[in-house]
């Protein structure tokens, strides 16, 4: 007895995860959203002189007297296309990758991701269809597809969670089948509508791949509402998923709902999603693969996985629409072809790499 | 802690769909005693501990300590059982501390942060079953026997007066085995700890509880003290089996016999 587990104390002690500091990982993703931010604002098609980006937005941001020193038409560029860009990726970002994490705590899978439940197949049916019928582009300040494509997220999960409720309760394995068959039948709905009205194709798939590329500031004021108490619930809920994480019998035992608290978790993160989508369109593999990275920078707990998912997600997506800007230059990449193409061999790597130290 | 509590079961019967698993089921542990429920495969044991425990739909009562358990806030009854179950769901990526850490939950309000007497409570724990070096370690990393420690700890970090396990030997030699119950056994004298399992071998049934009851289709057909339960003619009737049953050093000890052909 004593060998066996003398052998297997050795054998984890090469092949445990090395821990970090929390505190310190978490200081260090921060200082790296506030860089890509600044990187973000600062390259472009127009060149802006770095310390007069920084003098401007000390100056209007914070209300700290300084000279800019930027001529109108560069201070233009910054404070009115620019920073609601970057400002918007970093929320879209942050937003994706903490349901993403809140998602897969909920189902216990590490392969959920905030699109699982209909999200994004309702947002894209609601998308289409006002691309396709909607006479009039905006509504009020706002513009229609936004709006569409938020409520159509919505009724998605909704869909998906009244239909897994009523086949059984609030199991995570049947919600999931509900979302899958939710998604499945709004997906085929938006194919025949496209299929109807092929002049909309080209629109249709560019908001489908992802862009951040007309963003104002009115998007932000579109998602903030919905983003920022959704995180905060998120953020909060953080403990309570651990719990979740030994099962519903046992998280019963403990004295926890799993039904309710699952059920709180998926509104938020599905609140989350839907505000996120609805400005950018369909940004893939950020919600999937950031929650991993977290998780393996700080190791399981929620508590940590969820707060440093948001500071990653928002890093990771500003440096993503940087890419997607720049490579091309002056023609834009659809920011989806960008977070697949940096995300699958990077998250690849990951796989790799962790199952080698295993 | 705050010593056992009485266990009352009464009339409890439960279903699956159609199938009656349970029938009207009586038990009752006093305060401080240990009773293990045995019984062939499928004769409802891990059903009869889901249903006192409320995860299971089932009619009847269950009292603790006089109280019945209906209608009581989940959070309470937390604080007065704790459950151990036969294939614990163990997390990835979390450490042997973090783990045990989760028995405090029905102690603070669901979104709180750990206080200082939580802490102090997992760290009593851990060194009360050695588990202080295993502290930092991934939970997934410890052997079987390890991990089995650690589920007990986490159930002690609630500071139940009822303990409810759920075959705590399942996947475990019989050194390992014998480790867990012999740690189960000291802490139901330290603490006054009541205790209720399943134990589906029965040698160490006869060694390790104080009383024993025998379910077969969902029904108890004896239930006393070992030397009562275990005898050739019940494990005939009920298990199909040929066994002696012999004098062991604190029980009854069970021992297969052979076809004669």
């Amino acid at each position: 007895m004593t060998a066996t587990a003398g052998r297997a104390r050795s054998d984890s002690a090469q092949h445990a995860p090395r821990r970090r500091q929390p505190g310190l990982v978490m200081a260090g993703a921060g200082l790296a959203l506030v860089a890509a931010l600044l990187a973000g604002v600062w390259v472009g098609a127009l060149p802006l002189p770095p310390g007069g980006v920084v003098n401007t937005l000390l100056d209007r941001l914070l209300g700290v007297d300084v000279s800019g020193g930027l001529s109108p038409t560069q201070e233009a560029v910054l404070l009115q296309l620019r920073l609601p860009r970057v400002v918007l990726a970093a929320l879209v970002g942050a937003g994706l990758a903490i349901s993403g994490a809140a998602y897969q705590g909920v189902f216990r899978n590490p392969l959920a991701d905030p699109y699982l439940l209909g999200a994004a197949a309702g947002a894209g049916l609601g998308a289409t269809l006002v691309i396709a019928y909607s006479p009039s582009q905006t509504l009020g300040p706002f513009g229609i597809v936004p709006l569409a494509a938020f409520a159509g997220a919505l009724i998605g999960v909704g869909c998906a969670l009244l239909l897994g409720t009523a086949a059984g309760g609030s199991h995570s394995a049947t919600l999931l089948l509900a979302g899958v068959a939710v998604a499945a039948f709004l997906a085929a709905a938006q194919t025949l509508v496209q299929q109807q009205n092929t002049d909309d194709l080209r629109e249709v798939y560019g908001w489908l791949l992802g862009q951040l590329g007309r963003a104002q500031w009115s998007d932000v004021v579109l998602v903030l509402p919905y983003l920022v108490p959704a995180c905060l619930v998120l953020l909060l809920c953080g403990r309570a998923l651990n719990v979740l994480a030994v099962g519903d019998d046992e998280a019963s035992a403990l004295g926890v709902h799993p039904g309710r608290l699952r059920l709180l978790v998926i509104l938020a993160a599905s609140m989350a999603t839907a505000a996120a989508v609805a400005v950018s369109g369909l940004i893939g593999f950020v919600g999937l693969v950031v929650p991993h990275i977290a998780r393996r920078l700080v190791g399981g707990s929620h508590a940590l996985v969820l707060p440093l998912s948001l500071l990653i997600g928002g890093g990771f997506l500003v440096l993503a629409d940087l890419v997607a800007r720049v490579v091309l230059a002056p023609a834009e990449l659809p920011i989806g072809v960008v977070t697949a193409f940096v995300g699958a061999p990077f998250f690849a790597g990951l796989l790799w790499v962790g199952a080698r130290r295993r | 802690m705050n010593g056992g509590a009485q266990v009352e079961v009464v009339g409890l019967s439960a279903s699956y769909g159609r199938m009656r698993v349970l029938e009207s089921v009586r038990l009752t542990v006093e305060p401080g005693g240990w009773l293990a429920i045995i019984g062939p495969n499928g004769s409802g044991k891990s059903t009869l501990l889901r249903s006192i425990l409320g995860f299971h739909p089932h009619q009847g009562l269950v009292r603790i300590d006089g109280l019945p358990t209906t209608g009581m806030p989940r959070r309470d009854r937390a604080r007065c059982l704790a459950y151990a179950p036969q294939t614990p769901v163990l997390p990835d990526g979390v450490t042997t501390r973090e783990y045990v850490a989760l028995g405090r939950t029905p102690h603070r309000p669901l979104l709180a942060a750990p206080r200082g007497v939580d802490r102090q409570v997992v760290a009593d724990v851990m060194d009360r079953l050695e588990l202080g070096r295993l502290a930092e370690r991934p939970l997934a990393t410890l052997s079987g026997g390890e991990q089995q420690r650690a589920v007990l700890a986490r159930a002690l970090a609630q500071q139940p007066r009822v303990l409810l396990l759920d075959e705590p030997t399942a996947s475990l030699d019989l050194g390992h085995a014998q480790q867990v119950l012999d740690l189960v056994d000291r802490l139901r004298r330290q603490d006054g700890l009541t205790v209720l399992s399943t134990l589906h071998d029965l040698t160490l049934a006869g060694q390790y509880a104080d009383r024993l009851a025998l379910l077969s289709e969902g029904r108890v057909v004896a239930e006393g003290p070992p030397f009562e339960v275990l005898t050739p003619a019940a494990l005939h009737t009920h298990y199909g089996a040929r066994a002696d049953v012999v004098a062991g050093p604190n029980g009854p000890a069970v021992l297969p016999v052979r076809s004669e052909t």
